[in-house]
This record gives C-alpha cells, structure tokens and sequence, in this order.
C-alpha cells in the first residue's frame, strides 16, 4: 500500500482534525457542568453554594414581584422574585437598574444567598431574548391578547415576524 | 522606477498538475480574473452598503423594548457572522495550502487574517457598547464573549505567525497549522448560547425555528450583512493581488541581483 505525499498529508490532517475534535468534545462535555455562567434556582438546592458563596442567579424576574423603593441614605432599592418554574428566589438590590430590566424579563444577578433564604445582589444584569420586534407589533400582540411581556417569552415568531401592524391607530 | 516591471512577464511559479480548479488558483489567471471582478466586487459593495445603511438606520424601526439602541446589531451581527466565516475561509484556504501546497491559498491566508482580526475587534467593540446600556455591563465572561475573544486572539496569532518567519513556506506551514486547530472554536462559538447558559442571547437569525426577528428588522440587516461581506471580500482579494504582485516583483528583483553576482568580477 502506498500512498502519494498528497494523500499522505490528506490523512495526517483528517486524522489530527478527528482526534482534536474528539478531545474538544470531551472536554467540553466534562467542563459542561462548570462553564454555567450562572445558577437557575432549581440549582440552588443540589449545587448549596453556601451563605458565604457569591454566585450569580439567572432566571425571570416573576410577574408582579417587582418593588421599588428607596434605602434611608436615598439609594434606589429593588426587590424582586427570580423563577425558573418550579422555584422562586427572593431578590434585594441596592443601585441601578439596567434598562432592559422589566418583570418576564431575564435577569442574572450576582450576590450571595443569605440564611434567610434572600439574595443579596450586589450586580444586576438584565437578559435580552433573541426575538425583535418594533413597537407596534408588541403592541398588537399585547391587545390581541397573545402575550403579556411580564408573563413571560413572546409567541413563536411565525405568528408575528411578519405581521403588518396598522400604523397610527393607537387604542383603536 | 528606473525599468519599468510588468507583471504579465513575470517567472511563473511551477504550477501543480493543472486541472479542474487548479486553473483558478493559478497566480496569473487569479491576477486576471480579479482584475475584472475586483471593480464590481468593490461597487456593488459600496452600493449594498449604503442601500443597507440607509435602511438600517434611517427606514427600519426601532426595537420595542431597546429603543433605537437596536440600530448597533447592524454592525454587530455582520461583524460576528463575518469573523466566524471568514475564519471558515482561512480554514479552507489552510487546508489547502498544508495539502495540495499553492501558493496562492498561502498568500490568500495571509491576507485575510488582518482583516479578520479587524472584523472580530468591530464584534467585540460593538457588543460591549451594546452591553452596557442593555444588560448592565460591558463585558461578561460567559462561554458566548470569550469564545469569541478565543477567535480574535486567534487571528492575530495567525497574522502575527505567518509573518514571523524570514522563510515565507515555513511560516504559512506554521499558520495553516494554528488556523486548523483553531477551527475548533467555529462549533463552540456558535452553540455556546445552546450549550452552556450565558449572558448572551441564542440564535435569531440562524436557527432551525423562524427567524425571532420581525421582517423589517431582518431585512435591512440581511441587506448589511450582504454589503459588509462584500466589502470584506473586495479587501481580502485586493489584499491577496497585492501580495501576489509583490512576490513577483521580488523574485524579480532577486533574479536582477543575481544576474548582476554571476557577472565574472574582474
């Protein structure tokens, strides 16, 4: 059996192509678990980060749980709940908002988990989806009645991305 | 310039087994080719883009939750797609330098990393000033942006690489290699958001699912993207005619001085 340079070369690279890609799925399969940016609430419970732990909580900001006020020295204060279905996690935070931050929103938050059960953010960062849509569309879908931005992700976008909304009829 | 050098004449690399696409990979019949092509790649490019500018910024709607702020995916997302394929590309024209060994895909791989750099600087700059406003920060170490900034370092490692050696063979050798190692990190890149939970949003464009993307959004930044890969391909091929005509004159030069070291001195 012999082969040409050409071919020769054509089979080391397939072969060196294969196993990198091997050890590089391997890898990443291995690593899966600790490449998470952050913990959804159900993880909480099987992962116990510890009160003294900051980690960062990602989930939705749940419909209805948002409160702002004011701490005493007259920093803007928030208090929220992050779900991910089946647990709810209270949330403090102490400092500004991002703009995207809304209920039905993603959010991560980065802080520690107090004895009390409350987190404690220290960093609030806000999670966009990946649909985009302009300001009519949202408002047609919010008066249909297909969706409720605070409920939750927007329908699947067959349904909308190429709705024609009728322009200048606002409460029509 | 004392003599005047004409490409045209110039000594010809011996060329492999002609045949099939052998024929376009040829430095002389890619010099002509692109001489042609290169005016309308450039045109059209330039007549896209503005099209597509006008409309991404001034026809499209903004976003109904971002605001106006929506008008940097334009950018961005070309940007990202063109990094990612444009390392496709150098994949390619590695592969095919490290086996069939043209010197032409070496010197086409050569040329497009500077620009791939430049295109995955443009990503990571127009995402973080898109991050701040939006998600609260401007840089997040989450599997999607560092993958990311794995590619960037990696195209300047191969620009840097390549150029790296006095023997040009050897350095394109040691490029071709850096760039298909470095092909592993495409897949990643693009399933980061579906494998691991990041701060980065997944796919709406690129996605077995409908486009997440209202039409009037998606239009004017398909026109972009179209326009910007243009662009990208005119520079990476007016690059690639450059170096070509470079070593020519080089080798010309070369054979100039040695005519003159064989004169017997006296």
């Amino acid at each position: 059996m012999s082969l040409t340079r050409k071919q020769r070369r054509i089979w080391i690279v397939l072969l060196a192509g294969l196993g990198l890609g091997t050890a590089t799925a391997l890898t990443l399969t291995a690593f899966q678990d600790n490449l998470v940016f952050f913990l959804a609430p159900s993880d909480i419970a099987s992962r116990n980060p510890g009160p003294e732990r900051a980690f960062r909580l990602g989930g939705l900001v749940e419909s209805g749980s948002l409160a702002r006020g004011e701490t005493p020295e007259g920093k803007p204060e928030a208090r929220f709940r992050v779900t991910d279905g089946p647990v709810t996690i209270p949330v403090t935070y102490v400092g500004v908002l991002p703009d995207l931050f809304r209920e039905g929103q993603g959010v991560v938050a980065l802080g520690k988990l107090g004895r009390d059960g409350q987190f404690r953010a220290s960093e609030v960062l806000a999670r966009h989806d990946e649909t985009y849509m302009p300001p009519e569309v949202a408002d047609a879908l919010k008066r249909s009645g297909h969706w409720d931005p605070a409920k939750g992700a927007p329908p699947p976008a067959a349904t909308w991305n190429t709705l024609a909304p009728k322009p200048e009829k606002q409460g029509g | 310039m004392s003599t005047p050098i004409r490409p045209a004449p110039a000594p010809r690399t011996p060329r492999p087994a002609a045949g099939g696409l052998h024929r376009f990979a040829n430095p002389g019949q890619f010099l002509r080719l692109t001489e042609r092509l290169l005016p309308w790649l450039w045109g059209l490019a330039g007549l896209v883009l503005a099209a597509g500018a006008a409309w991404a910024l001034a026809f499209s709607p903004p976003d109904w939750q971002q605001g106006e702020t929506v008008r940097i995916m334009y950018v961005h997302v070309p940007m990202a797609w063109l990094a990612m394929g444009g390392y496709a590309g150098l994949a390619i024209t590695s592969l095919m330098g490290l086996i069939w060994r043209h010197p032409l895909a070496d010197l086409a791989a050569r040329e497009l990393s500077p620009v791939g750099a430049m295109v995955t600087a443009l990503c990571l700059a127009t995402g973080s000033l898109w991050g701040r406003p939006m998600w609260g920060t401007w840089w997040a170490w989450d599997a999607r942006m560092t993958s990311v900034l794995i590619l960037f370092f990696l195209w300047v490692g191969h620009a840097a690489l390549v150029r790296a050696f006095d023997d040009e063979e050897r350095g394109a050798r040691a490029g071709a290699i850096l760039a298909l190692i470095g092909a592993v990190n495409l897949p990643v890149i693009k399933w980061s958001v579906d494998w691991f939970n990041t701060l980065h949003q997944s796919a709406s464009v690129t996605r077995a699912a409908a486009p997440g993307m209202h039409v009037d959004i998606l239009y004017p930044l398909l026109t972009c993207a179209i326009g910007f890969t243009l662009a990208f391909a005119a520079l990476v091929v007016a690059r690639t005619r450059a170096a070509v005509m470079e070593k020519r004159l080089r080798q010309l030069q070369l054979a100039q001085a040695r005519s003159h070291d064989t004169r017997p001195h006296a």
